[in-house]
């Protein structure tokens, strides 16, 4: 096990390099029972309590394939604008490995159900958004394996382990693979494309209703594939990184692979084809098993079960079923919400689009949600490393924060610390503001005492404004929010700034 | 047809089941005969791997009790049945005749099993099979090999000598078996017994550990046509829990067999199947049944099967590619046999020797044989090319079946060989299939039922019948008329002449 | 294109997970080797033009209702079990010592 930690900065790698990116993404069906047999699909339940003969690959026991199975992977086809075959075939994927209860895998090869398709993804760049097609070559259905825990051992990794355990409930449940053609010519923006093409995905498949899309529960899976090479040059042997468990993640995982493969290219070395591994913890990879002796899967086609033959109708069918597409929904908001390109693709890579239909949902202003959302909100994200959506901020609690800064009981400062309370787990809004004592002060004696406090201290100041120089009143709203602790309403001050001094707007 | 208890072992089924509908006899009485009869004769015949007396008993004593009270039953109720130990039985050890499988009890039923139980039969136990059904002796079962009743020191055929034996041997009235590339037919026809392999997806495989899911078929075997198609008809029918099974009618065997007659039809000789290489007794009783039905009133063509010459190379392509996919799941993890876990071995380590020390010789040389003709770079040249001739053997059916209404062929190019004798020949082993095997690759149905004892070695010969795709009553019909015509000629059923144990 | 080596033997016996004796590698070398050539056979059938034959009865669109029904009891689940723990399936470790 190889683990070079040197790298060649990414702005550096990019004046010499280019990558070539491909992506394959797993997605777990939202389905009730497993793909082949009758088994509930339950996330979390007991170890090997949602198995039968089918799923445990028990002697004379076969498959019968699950019908919405097959729709749902014909409907994200349709939505990521694939050909539907009209005859297609499962194949035996074989290979021994103890997570895989019959010891080979149901899967399509070479006639997979969906081909030719492609995805725009917009992202952002200094010279505004840009939008780029990334061409799917293939989806196709397959099952899923059990899911090992290795035990013994320091680490509770494969390496090292004594010895594994396997829970099969996850065995059979319907998995389908999005596979891209090589994205070319993305140049620095490669990290980007791929998040911003994974997020667009994980959005189709949620507005179809096919899965849950939770990357940390692995109901979405992420491998990227990349290589590197000099401009006007051949194209470099490729690694496949897998373990990229968030959105986050896939951008890293691209833009630490460049880095990485950069210095490997600059050292004289050569790029092994292998799996890499990426770590959460460091944002780098580390090498698996190498690839150079590729495993012979002895494919050949399924014979417990029977070709599939969509016909049209079937086909049209699903078509009509087919939800509002994610771009064009994006379209209609930034009419509704009265936003640029720019400021909606801001919201899509922070993953921020349906956290802020939610809370115009309950009635915050478009305007204040996105502010939350893509601001304090993302910040705080990006510095804990997780999706937005994994924050432990509520919609509601937005719209409860947005109510008491309409009525004046908060401040846009206080509302920041309402929140900074609920991020750190203080409890709800009403709590928070409670127990730190977060109200806006509203008692005008003690504004009034504060505002002379601050005319006595800036006697030139006084003058300026008294001789119509209003602009100057800044500095004294500025003294009294510093000496009130921010707990002021600043209009309020400055209107009472103004009659003290006899002055008017 | 009345003295049933005469010698309860010797009759029927129809009768048995007869005579236990009318009261005249109970299906504990003949459950207990079959029984005593296996606790005599087995030690010698080795048809059975398992014998589950106390279950038998007490079916058997459900099924006299629901026709006391006037319940509604099968038309085989209460008559006992030998199961090939290759389909699940809930509860009761299935092995496959292999060691990987020693003692694992399944914890649901096959369908055919299921079907058994929901006719109201009584199932005695589980046959000897040549190990995952790979073979055509019953020499590869790692229990040891089962014995001709018509001679002991020869083989039943195989891989169902087991279900075929228990027949001959008289302890049991009806068996099941399953046919890859002519396990139900062939032994069938080595041991003077009856042996239909319905048309793909006529019976349900669900619950039939998979030797090759796209040739493997269970079916009926029996003494006589009748008895055949009586469990055919209980047995066969769609079911949602095998994809490949056919939804629709079954068609009606046993008014066939209850018909039985060739008059006006068509019957096709295979030019391809006959000839160098078959047993001159054997071509002689083929060649009297032949004139037989001729005289019965059917019309003899010859046709002719150019590509089934290449069937066997075909076979033995798809049937291992096939096996060593269906095979692998036996690797010590979940059940069956796991050698060499002293914790120091790794999973890959343990699954080898698990597997080198669970699969005998043959299902480790087919296993080896598929995984090379499905490895990369001989795929095209070895399983692809099979697929291909695979549709020419189902064309050159169609167009037999164009002239022919059936064919017919001998079922097994000779007659019972002496144990030991073609063991470690696996090539002279394979040939005993020759005339099978065409009919698993196309899908249709056959039968092979007995004609006579070669003048030589006074052994069993039987004759394959092939119908078209769901055309199975075919069989019967011609199957019935030929053994009405032979029974006359004889004064009774071939298998009356089998020495007694 | 049938001779069949006893590495190539080899090789195939640890694709396929069996752990062959030095005697059964040779007398498997020397039997598959007359095995291939018997069913080599087949190449002489001039049918590049031919579809391949999967699936012997042509049936096509089978499918079930997505119903989720209870599986296995865990006593049945792990009734054969060569070890288990902690509910589940025990299997050795996965990886050799070389790759550890």
């Amino acid at each position: 096990m190889s683990t070079n930690h040197e790298t060649v900065p990414f702005e550096e790698a990019m004046t010499r390099y280019e990558p070539i990116i491909g992506l394959e993404v797993h997605v777990e069906l939202g389905t009730n029972s497993k793909m082949f047999c009758s088994c509930s699909t339950t996330f979390g339940a007991a170890p090997n309590t949602q198995v039968c003969p089918v799923c445990l690959g028990l002697p004379g026991s076969m498959p019968v394939l699950n019908r919405v199975a097959v729709e749902s992977t014909i409907r994200i086809g349709l939505a990521l604008n694939c050909d539907i075959a009209t005859w297609c075939r499962f194949a035996r994927k074989n290979y021994f490995y103890p997570d895989m209860p019959k010891d080979y895998q149901v899967s399509q090869y070479d006639e997979p159900l969906c081909t030719n398709g492609w995805l725009d993804v917009t992202v952002a760049t200094d010279e505004g958004p840009q939008v780029v097609r990334v061409e799917i070559e293939r989806v196709h259905m397959e099952e899923d394996t059990g899911k090992l825990t290795h035990a013994g051992g320091a680490t509770g990794r494969i390496h090292g382990a004594d010895y594994s355990l396997v829970d099969y409930n996850r065995a059979g449940i319907p998995l389908i693979e999005i596979v891209t053609k090589t994205v070319i010519g993305t140049g620095s923006l490669a990290p980007a494309v791929a998040r911003a093409y994974v997020t667009e995905l994980r959005d189709v498949m949620r507005a179809l209703g096919v899965s849950d899309v939770r990357m940390e529960e692995g109901s979405l899976r992420c491998d990227a594939n990349l290589s590197i090479n000099k401009p006007g040059e051949g194209w470099g042997t490729r690694s496949e990184t897998k373990n990229v468990n968030s959105l986050r993640s896939v951008e890293r995982a691209v833009h630490s692979e460049i880095e990485r493969q950069a210095a490997v290219l600059d050292s004289g070395g050569r790029v092994i084809q292998e799996t890499r591994h990426f770590q959460e913890d460091t944002g780098r990879s580390i090498s698996g098993r190498s690839k150079e002796q590729a495993e012979d899967y002895r494919y050949f086609p399924e014979p417990d079960l029977v070709p599939i033959a969509p016909s049209l109708a079937w086909v049209e069918e699903l078509r009509a079923t087919l939800p509002e597409v994610p771009s064009v929904k994006r379209a209609r908001l930034q009419e509704t919400w009265g936003i640029n390109e720019f400021e909606l693709a801001t919201l899509v890579n922070a993953g921020a689009v349906e956290l802020v239909e939610a809370s115009i949902a309950e009635g915050v202003d478009p305007a204040a949600a996105r502010k939350w959302w893509t601001g304090e909100l993302l910040r705080v994200a990006n510095e804990r490393g997780v999706e937005l959506s994994e924050l432990p901020v509520t919609v509601g609690q937005i719209a409860r924060v947005e109510a008491l800064i309409a009525d004046g009981s908060l401040n846009d400062k206080l509302a920041r610390q309402v929140f900074e309370g609920v991020l750190a787990g203080e409890g709800d809004v009403d709590l928070v503001i409670a127990q730190r004592g977060l109200a806006v002060v509203s008692d005008d004696g003690a504004l009034l005492a504060a505002i002379d406090e601050a005319l006595v201290a800036e006697p030139d100041v006084a003058e300026k404004i008294k001789s119509g120089k209003i602009q100057a009143a800044g500095a004294i709203v500025g003294a009294v929010m510093k000496t009130t602790k921010g707990q002021a309403d600043a209009a309020k001050v400055r209107a009472l700034l103004l009659e003290r001094l006899g002055v008017s707007e | 047809m009345s003295s049933v208890d005469a010698d309860l072992i010797r009759q029927s089924a129809s009768v048995l089941a007869a005579a236990i509908s009318e009261g005249e006899v109970s299906s504990l009485e003949v459950t207990k005969a079959h029984l005593a009869r296996i606790a005599e004769v087995d030690e010698r015949v080795h048809a059975f791997l398992q014998v589950t007396s106390e279950a038998a008993l007490a079916a058997a004593e459900l099924v006299d009790e629901k026709r006391r009270s006037g319940a509604k039953l099968g038309a085989l109720a209460g008559v006992p049945i030998a199961v090939k130990d290759v389909l699940t039985m809930r509860g009761v050890p299935t092995t496959c005749g292999s060691k990987i499988l020693e003692g694992w009890r399944p914890p649901y039923d096959s369908t055919v099993v299921a079907r058994l139980r929901a006719a109201d039969m009584v199932i005695l136990g589980k046959t000897n099979m040549d190990e995952f059904a790979m073979g055509s002796s019953t020499e590869h079962s790692a229990y040891g090999p089962t014995h001709n009743p018509w001679d002991l020191t020869r083989i039943p055929g195989g891989s169902g000598g087991g279900s075929a034996a228990s027949l001959a041997a008289f302890e049991a009235p009806l068996a099941i078996g399953t046919d890859t590339g002519g396990s139900i037919r062939q032994p069938a026809a080595l041991t003077g017994t009856v042996g239909v392999k319905p048309t793909y997806g006529g019976v349900s495989r669900y619950g039939l550990v998979a030797l090759a899911s796209s040739l493997d078929q269970a079916g009926p075997c029996a003494r006589s046509v009748l008895d055949a198609a009586l469990l055919h008809s209980v047995i066969a029918g769609h079911d949602p829990r095998d994809s490949t099974s056919i939804n629709a009618p079954v068609p009606d065997v046993v008014a066939a067999a209850n018909r039985g007659d060739v008059r006006g039809l068509r019957i096709g000789l295979v030019k391809e199947l006959g000839g160098a290489g078959y047993q001159v007794g054997v071509l002689q009783r083929f060649n009297e049944a032949v004139e037989l039905l001729q005289g019965l009133g059917a019309e003899v063509v010859e046709v002719s099967c150019p590509n089934f010459e290449y069937a066997l190379g075909a076979y033995y392509l798809i049937l291992p590619a096939e096996a060593s996919s269906n095979l692998a799941r036996f690797d010590g993890m979940r059940y069956g046999l796991r050698a060499g876990d002293d914790g120091s071995n790794s999973v890959e380590q343990v699954m080898s020797i698990s597997r080198e020390a669970g699969f005998g010789a043959e299902v480790k040389r087919r296993i080896m044989l598929g995984t090379y003709a499905l490895s990369s770079g001989y795929y095209d040249a070895y399983y692809g090319q099979a697929q291909k001739v695979r549709t020419l053997i189902t064309r050159d059916f169609n167009a037999a079946f164009d002239k022919a209404d059936v064919l017919i062929s001998p079922t097994a190019p000779t007659t019972a060989f002496k144990i030991g004798e073609k063991v470690d020949d696996p090539l002279a082993m394979y040939l005993n299939d020759i005339a099978t095997i065409p009919v698993n690759l196309a899908g249709n149905c056959a039968m092979s039922l007995p004609v006579g004892l070669a003048p030589a070695d006074g052994l069993p010969v039987g004759l394959q019948i092939m119908a078209p795709p769901m055309a199975d009553d075919r069989l019967y019909l011609v199957g019935s008329a030929l053994e009405s015509a032979l029974t006359d000629k004889w004064g009774h059923l071939l298998i009356e002449e089998v020495p007694s144990l | 294109m049938t001779a069949i080596t006893r590495q190539e033997v080899a090789h195939l016996a640890k694709l396929a997970r069996l752990d062959l004796t030095a005697t059964e590698l040779d007398h498997y070398a020397e039997q598959l080797a007359v095995i291939l050539q018997s069913v080599a056979r087949i190449s002489e059938v001039a049918a590049d033009d031919i579809p391949p034959t999967s699936h012997p009865v042509p049936i096509e669109n089978v499918f079930r209702d997505d119903i989720a029904y209870p599986g296995l009891d865990r006593a049945e689940v792990f009734a054969a079990a060569p070890a288990t723990q902690d509910d589940r399936f025990r299997v050795p470790r996965i990886l050799d010592e070389e790759q550890a």
